[in-house]
């Protein structure tokens, strides 16, 4: 599976770690619950930790430890269910959250281009997905109506 | 209950129905499945064509005497009842 | 009206090139039906009973004639020549076919239309009153506060993919025509104790399954501060709103279950986040610039006349004619409701026949109405008479708007995949029923709407008598609903008790108007007297046969 990160194909560092494993060492990705229960052990290892959370789970859970995790991935269960944009939205603006933000799961070259707004900047890959596709949705739409979390440049602005 | 299949043909629309092991346009031509192993048999076959992205939405539908026993199904065989001059009932 | 610059046109043709994309890779299975479906749906095609459907969004309403014109062409060219005004002010066509729909979106792009988000589960088309801009008693027109909806509303990031769609009305009228309660956020403009302009804001309305009003959540979002509201609202319905079943799914379940103080409170601290980062502020630059497009037309300073009178015309002018706000106008509906006929259908000799009447008498735009009417917003008095021969010509002049044959439906069994009964044939029976224009008269302000299922897309709830087809075993009955409303005295209409057969419906609905008639109090409309004196008498009367027949 590709790994695309800040819009190129990039070597992924971490271990997604089941919450009964045993941690290996190098930067792991948690899920919600077992960075709850080992959250002083995990940040103590001095070694980037990212936290995944299911649709169904704000990230307002992870308030107050946004600077001190370096990643944090959001599962798309199914593609249509939303919330994940949401869920980037908020990272990136209520928690200035400057770490990356990973999509993964079940999401659709159709989608990419809304992902890239919302704060994302990360994407593993489904395999419908080549890396040649990833660069060609980014290009369909020239221009938004909405100011988002990238921070492109509105119609609105462009109008002067 | 006798049972026939029908679908969408992807690309127009199309309302189908199958008959031998492919579709064909009108519910007169239709395969009639006296038996429920015969008609799901045939709803399997049709899977194929689902795949190939010939055919979408395919479901069997409870036929009796020659006609199908809901309103829904009568329509979808013949075009809207308020306008006898669109739909298949069009080109008989 | 309004004019695409150079970005909404790119925009429009991007849009139109990435559903080309989209159907390619559909036709080559690249993309399955499961994850095609809701990427159609976001550019209005379903797949329907006979073939699918494509519905073109007609922005709050509004349409010119070259529009109309390009509206005809695609139903020559690519349908089977006719058109369906639907509840929402936007029109379907029945036949499309899949490979087509592209070369269809590009067509309708040339004059500035498209089919983006007119389904799916994302927002809406937004919709507005028919008479803005006309209306005597309007703050201000609408219009330009649904363009920058529209605009902030199309492909927005982190809202196309909700947990179920989100319908937004705005009015600027204290006489509600948009059905405002019953949306999943309504926008009245109002004006405040100190004369400012601004907007009061509600949430949780919606028909379907489960009908609720909505609530007021902002009594006077300033007019910068809009977007930056509506945006906090659908964070709130995006995050929070139900996911596990779709019947729930609606923000009028997620605000009914909170209830006003805690909805209000989750949409203010959203609202203040967006606020503070203040990149979503209207400026009134902008606000102006969407505004100089909708200037009135020159109204000419015309002497008062008085109406026509008597005959066919003057049948017409009483019930088709409404008041304008100037002097020596006045405003138009276009019944789509021919006695018997199918509500909303046109062909496209009468839509090209539209546009050319736009041409001849100098009208700069036509609107489309929820009620699946079309209205002329500007016509002199004078004009009338030559306006009324030219509309009979095209079959279009039909006097009875605002009266129990200008019934509304949805296209029920005969055309849709969902419904469980035929909804046209029982609308088409009624108007044969009430045929008579004097009895019309008689019985006055009377709203039939009928649903072919629970959706409701025939606004069952809000008729002041409602019918909702539903199917028992293959066969179709029809429930009774009586005391709805869509306007300002907005309310849900109740069932009267077990349903109707097909062949007993229409008898039903004549005895319940009949008993209104008896009941009555001078100049009483039927939805005052039922509010009077309940549904009781009116519940008897609907089921005195049955009665008869069981003794």
């Amino acid at each position: 599976m590709a790994l695309i990160k800040n819009g190129a194909v990039a070597d992924d560092p971490y271990t997604d770690v089941a919450d009964d494993a045993v941690l290996p060492d190098g930067p792991v990705i948690v899920s919600l619950q077992r960075f709850r229960v080992d959250r002083d052990g995990l940040l103590a290892r001095n070694t980037p930790v990212g936290v995944r959370l299911a649709p169904d789970q704000s990230p307002e859970a992870l308030a107050g430890d946004q600077g001190r995790l370096a990643l944090v991935v959001l599962e798309f269960a199914k593609f249509r269910d939303g919330r994940p944009f949401s869920w980037a939205r908020l990272l990136r603006t209520r928690l200035t959250f400057a770490g990356e933000i990973r999509a993964s799961g079940d999401f659709l070259y159709d989608q990419i281009a809304f992902l890239v707004r919302v704060g994302f900047d990360a994407f593993a890959l489904p395999p419908a997905i080549t890396p040649k596709l990833f660069q060609r949705a980014l290009g369909e739409m020239t221009n938004v109506y909405q100011p988002s979390a990238d921070g492109k440049t509105t119609i609105r602005q462009l109008r002067g | 209950m006798a049972q026939s299949l029908t679908a969408n043909r992807l690309i127009d629309g199309v309302v189908l129905y199958w008959r031998g092991g492919d579709w064909v346009e009108t519910l007169a031509e239709a395969d009639v499945f006296a038996e429920p192993q015969t008609a799901d048999a045939a709803f399997a076959a049709a899977k194929d064509f689902v795949a190939r992205n010939v055919v979408v939405n395919p479901y069997l539908f409870e036929v009796k005497d020659g006609r199908p026993v809901s309103e829904r199904e009568i329509i979808r065989a013949a075009g809207p009842s308020v306008r006898q001059d669109v739909g298949k009932q069009a080109d008989v | 009206m309004y004019r695409y610059d150079e970005f909404d046109a790119a925009f429009v043709r991007e849009r139109t090139e990435q559903f080309r994309f989209q159907v390619e890779r559909r036709l080559k299975g690249e993309l399955n039906e499961d994850q095609f479906k809701p990427f159609r749906l976001m550019n209005g095609l379903y797949l329907q009973l006979h073939a699918y459907m494509l519905r073109v969004a007609v922005p709050y309403g509004t349409l010119s004639a070259p529009q109309l014109r390009m509206l005809a062409h695609i139903a020559r060219k690519y349908d089977k020549g006719y058109g369906h005004f639907t509840t929402r002010q936007n029109i379907q066509y029945n036949w499309p076919k899949l490979k087509d729909v592209p070369d269809i979106l590009a067509e309708l792009a040339t004059v500035e239309m498209h089919a983006i988000q007119t389904s799916g589960n994302c927002i809406r088309n937004v919709t507005s009153d028919h008479f803005a801009g006309a209306a005597a008693e309007e703050v201000e027109d609408p219009r330009p506060v649904a363009e920058l909806i529209r605009q902030w509303s199309s492909l927005h990031p982190e809202f196309s993919f909700l947990g179920r769609k989100f319908k937004i009305a705005v009015t600027a009228s204290p006489h509600d025509r948009t059905a405002l309660r019953y949306h999943d956020a309504g926008v009245e403009i109002v004006q405040n104790g100190d004369g400012r302009i601004g907007y009061r804001i509600s949430v949780g309305g919606g028909m379907g399954r489960t009908p609720y009003l909505s609530y007021v959540v902002a009594e006077f979002i300033e007019k910068p501060d809009l977007l930056a509201y509506l945006e906090a609202i659908l964070r709130v319905f995006n995050e929070s709103g139900r996911r596990d079943n779709i019947y729930k799914a609606r923000i009028k379940i997620l605000a009914h279950t909170l209830g006003a103080t805690a909805m209000r409170e989750r949409i203010e601290r959203e609202f203040g986040e967006i606020k503070a980062a203040g990149s979503l502020d209207v400026p009134e630059t902008e606000r102006a610039r969407i505004e100089a497009y909708f200037a009135p037309p020159a109204f000419e300073d015309l002497p008062d006349m008085a109406l026509p009178q008597g005959g066919a015309l003057g049948d017409w002018v009483t019930s088709n004619t409404h008041p304008h706000r100037v002097r020596g106008y006045r405003i138009v509906t276009i019944s789509l409701k021919p006695i018997g006929g199918v509500p909303g259908d046109i062909s496209h000799e009468q839509l090209d026949g539209v546009a050319e009447l736009l041409d001849d008498f100098a009208l700069d735009e036509l609107r489309a109405s929820h009620e699946q009417n079309l209205v002329l917003p500007h016509v002199r008095i004078e004009d009338l008479p030559a306006i009324f021969e030219r509309l009979t010509v095209l079959g279009l002049a039909t006097p009875n708007a605002g009266l129990i044959t200008d019934l509304i439906c949805c296209p029920g069994l005969d055309y849709c995949d969902l419904a469980n009964a035929r909804s046209i044939t029982i609308a088409q029976e009624i108007s044969k029923r009430f045929a008579d224009l004097a009895r019309q008269h008689d019985i006055g302000d009377l709203k039939i709407k009928i649903s072919g299922c629970i959706n409701a897309c025939g606004h069952h709830h809000a008729g002041h008598i409602g019918i909702l087809g539903v199917d028992k075993k293959g066969v179709e009955y029809y429930q009774l609903l009586l005391g709805g409303s869509a306007a300002e005295d907005a309310s849900i209409g109740e069932i009267l008790g077990p349903g109707f057969g097909e062949h007993e419906i229409v008898d039903a609905v004549e005895r319940v108007v009949e008993a209104y008639l008896t009941l009555r109090q001078p100049g009483e409309r039927f939805l005052a007297t039922t509010r009077r004196l309940g549904l009781e008498p009116f519940r008897s009367a609907a089921y005195e046969e049955q009665r008869h027949g069981a003794d």
